[in-house]
């Protein structure tokens, strides 16, 4: 402090604050911003994995799941994460490393010394792990409905200090998410949709998410009927599908098993389909399609685009007909 | 399945005594009827049964021509259940004779048609292409699993001929093993390094019937016909070697070279099977063992009872796959172990107790 006895000297360390307070507010790292909110740190969060207690504010973040990843960087907190997941591919700038989310290896986690590990599925005992090392950990896990999605982005912006940040971009959400459904209206009412994981016809009803958010469109979907052989997840029958020849037809296979319309197309007796003669085959990102991320209202955008498409055609047809 | 209540009967004409030469006609005959007999039935089933129902006066009716059938309809009997009727017929065709036939060769009641590799050089070879990203490339997915398949049995082939003791079934038995272990863990190995693409190599190499079309019907028709072709005219061949190595021997028989030539016919028809429905596991042990147990008869008349009445074995498999749950499936290898081990146990008791 003997520096700054003169005036000259307090004049430079007053000067030097406040360009750096300029400077610090308006160019926002892509990756995330400073905390907006003091957090009072110690706190203790109320998690899917009982109460976690963080010390500080996490700067040094590992996540282990690629919709927490999303999250952390859609909330601001993206310069917090230093790894994330071999399959955290989004954004471009996420710290991607070779860590196994399927095949946790705690060791290579607590390599680089993480102050928060996020994750979404325990395997491997990775939670106990993590405790014996006193690595606090945060669980995420898959989303059953919308409001799982806000509830996570809002208890990562807490945990992280974005907690302002957080609830801005949930409301974004939600309202991007209100303007798709208000957008379709009611051209989605009695409209049905096929909704494909692969190429030998694994489909999610309704009582999944990704069903859940689909429904909120007012679309109906084939694979409700046969809950009976898997509430989330059943293989339906080829002829069922031809029969229930869906308005459309939603590939979540395009990446794992390069699905596209036109392959569609070619299967035996799935031509004269009316999603196929109509444009009613929508072509999804598998990985949106997955995760349970904020980017979840393009896809939805995504289908409304194809919903309202389908109902324009179908006036077409009427009236060409008629 | 029918023919489980006629086992009491046809034991007691096929005792242990040797039965005279006419006897063995009449009995050889009497299951041949029989087994096409229970494939045609199988086949009507499957025809009419699916997740869809469709009249089968209708289906009658466009067999011949005419009928009531819409076009949506037509197009689920002709493109979706027709072959794959058609497809479960030749893969439980193909499992069965060359489960049959491994069974004879190696003198060994557990051989089955995975035994020497060829399933995991098929889940290799399918698991690269997919990797590599040609899986799209016409025919590449279902020539790298027949590839793969027929590459596992000839390296367990190339490993026990190197063995001082030359080819005997059992050098070949434990190359087998030794080749199953090391391609499956190469196969691990390169899906670990592409987990991207683990949804698409479980989704090939499972098994599946659930997309057969004709076109995968026309892939395995030719080797599934020429194996049965070739193993059906080697039926005496599988006969003296089950007797074992020295006794074919004396009797004759060009030990090394007749197993070959039985063992690569069986590989082809399972390769076939493997390339267009993946790995369904059961069928080709025990539909030989049942047809053995249930006729009594040599492996004479077992290698064409095993074709036919595996055939429909695995057509009436599939209909429970696609109609129980409808219209949800259930993987058709729950249905085949489900099915398959009581009817094999029930065979089992029985032709004990004739004995």
């Amino acid at each position: 402090m003997q520096r700054f006895r003169s005036l000259g000297g307090l004049l430079l360390l007053v000067s030097l604050l406040a360009v750096a307070c300029a400077s610090s507010s308006p160019s926002v790292p892509a990756g995330g911003s400073t905390p907006t909110t003091t957090a009072a740190y110690p706190m203790t969060i109320d998690a899917a994995n009982g109460n976690v207690t963080l010390d500080a504010m996490p700067t040094r973040i590992v996540s282990m799941s690629p919709t927490a990843t999303e999250m952390l960087f859609a909330i601001g907190a993206g310069d917090q994460v230093i790894a994330a997941d071999s399959y955290s591919n989004y954004p471009s700038d996420a710290p991607t490393t070779k860590l196994s989310a399927y095949e946790p290896n705690v060791e290579a986690i607590a390599n680089d010394e993480p102050d928060l590990v996020v994750y979404a599925t325990d395997t491997g005992d990775l939670q106990s792990s993590l405790d014996k090392l006193k690595i606090p950990a945060l669980s995420e896990p898959a989303a059953a409905t919308l409001d799982d999605v806000y509830a996570q982005m809002e208890q990562l912006g807490l945990a992280t200090g974005h907690a302002d940040e957080a609830a801005a971009q949930v409301s974004a959400l939600k309202q991007k998410i209100q303007s798709v459904i208000d957008q379709v209206g009611d051209a989605g009412k009695g409209m049905t949709y096929y909704y494909e994981l692969d190429d030998t016809y694994y489909s999610a009803t309704s009582d999944t998410f990704i069903g859940a958010v689909l429904s909120e469109l007012g679309l109906k979907n084939i694979a409700d009927q046969a809950k009976g052989a898997s509430s989330g997840y059943p293989q339906l029958s080829a002829e069922y599908i031809v029969q229930a020849n869906p308005d459309l037809i939603l590939l979540a296979d395009t990446k794992c098993c390069g699905q596209d319309a036109e392959k569609v197309a070619k299967r035996p007796g799935w031509s004269d389909l009316d999603a196929v003669k109509d444009g009613g085959v929508v072509e999804l990102d598998d990985d949106v399609a997955s995760r349970w991320g904020p980017r979840i209202a393009d896809l939805l955008q995504q289908v409304g685009d194809a919903v309202t498409a389908a109902q324009a055609s179908a006036h077409a047809s009427v009236a060409g007909s008629g | 399945m029918k023919h489980a209540s006629r086992l009491e009967g046809t034991h007691l004409v096929a005792g242990p005594a040797r039965p005279s030469a006419a006897r063995a006609r009449r009995r050889a005959v009497r299951w041949t009827v029989i087994a096409f007999a229970t494939l045609f039935v199988a086949v009507v089933i499957g025809l009419f049964a699916g997740a869809v129902r469709i009249s089968p006066v209708g289906i009658i009716g466009w067999m011949f021509g005419g009928g009531s059938l819409t076009d949506q309809q037509k197009a689920i009997v002709a493109e979706l259940r027709l072959p794959r009727v058609a497809l479960a017929g030749l893969v439980g065709a193909a499992l069965s004779v060359s489960g049959c036939a491994y069974q004879a060769a190696f003198r060994n009641p557990l051989a089955d048609p995975y035994l020497l590799g060829s399933a995991a050089g098929a889940g290799l070879g399918a698991t690269i292409v997919i990797v590599l990203g040609v899986a799209d490339v016409p025919l590449a997915l279902p020539a790298a699993a027949f590839l793969g398949a027929l590459g596992g049995v000839g390296l367990a082939y190339a490993m026990a001929s190197t063995r001082a003791a030359g080819r005997t079934s059992t050098s070949l038995l434990l190359g087998g093993v030794a080749v199953a272990s090391f391609l499956t863990a190469l196969q691990t190995y390169v899906q670990q390094r592409n987990t991207d693409d683990l949804r698409a190599v479980y989704a090939f190499i499972l098994g599946r019937l659930g997309t057969s079309s004709w076109h995968e019907v026309w892939l395995a028709l030719p080797w599934v016909a020429l194996a049965c072709a070739v193993l059906l005219a080697s039926r005496r061949l599988l006969e003296v070697l089950s007797l074992g190595d020295l006794e074919a021997a004396s009797l004759g028989a060009h030990v090394t070279r007749d197993r070959a030539v039985v063992v690569i016919a069986a590989s082809l028809a399972t390769a076939a099977a493997v390339a267009v429905a993946g790995l369904i596991g059961f069928v080709g042990l025990i539909v030989p063992h049942a047809v053995r147990m249930a006729t009594g008869a040599s492996n004479r008349l077992v290698v064409g009872l095993s074709i036919l009445f595996g055939a429909a074995f695995l057509i009436l498999c599939d209909v429970l796959a696609r109609t129980v749950v409808a219209p949800g499936e259930l993987p058709i290898g729950v249905i085949t172990a489900l099915i398959g081990a009581p009817f094999f146990a029930l065979v089992l008791r029985r032709s004990g107790g004739a004995r």
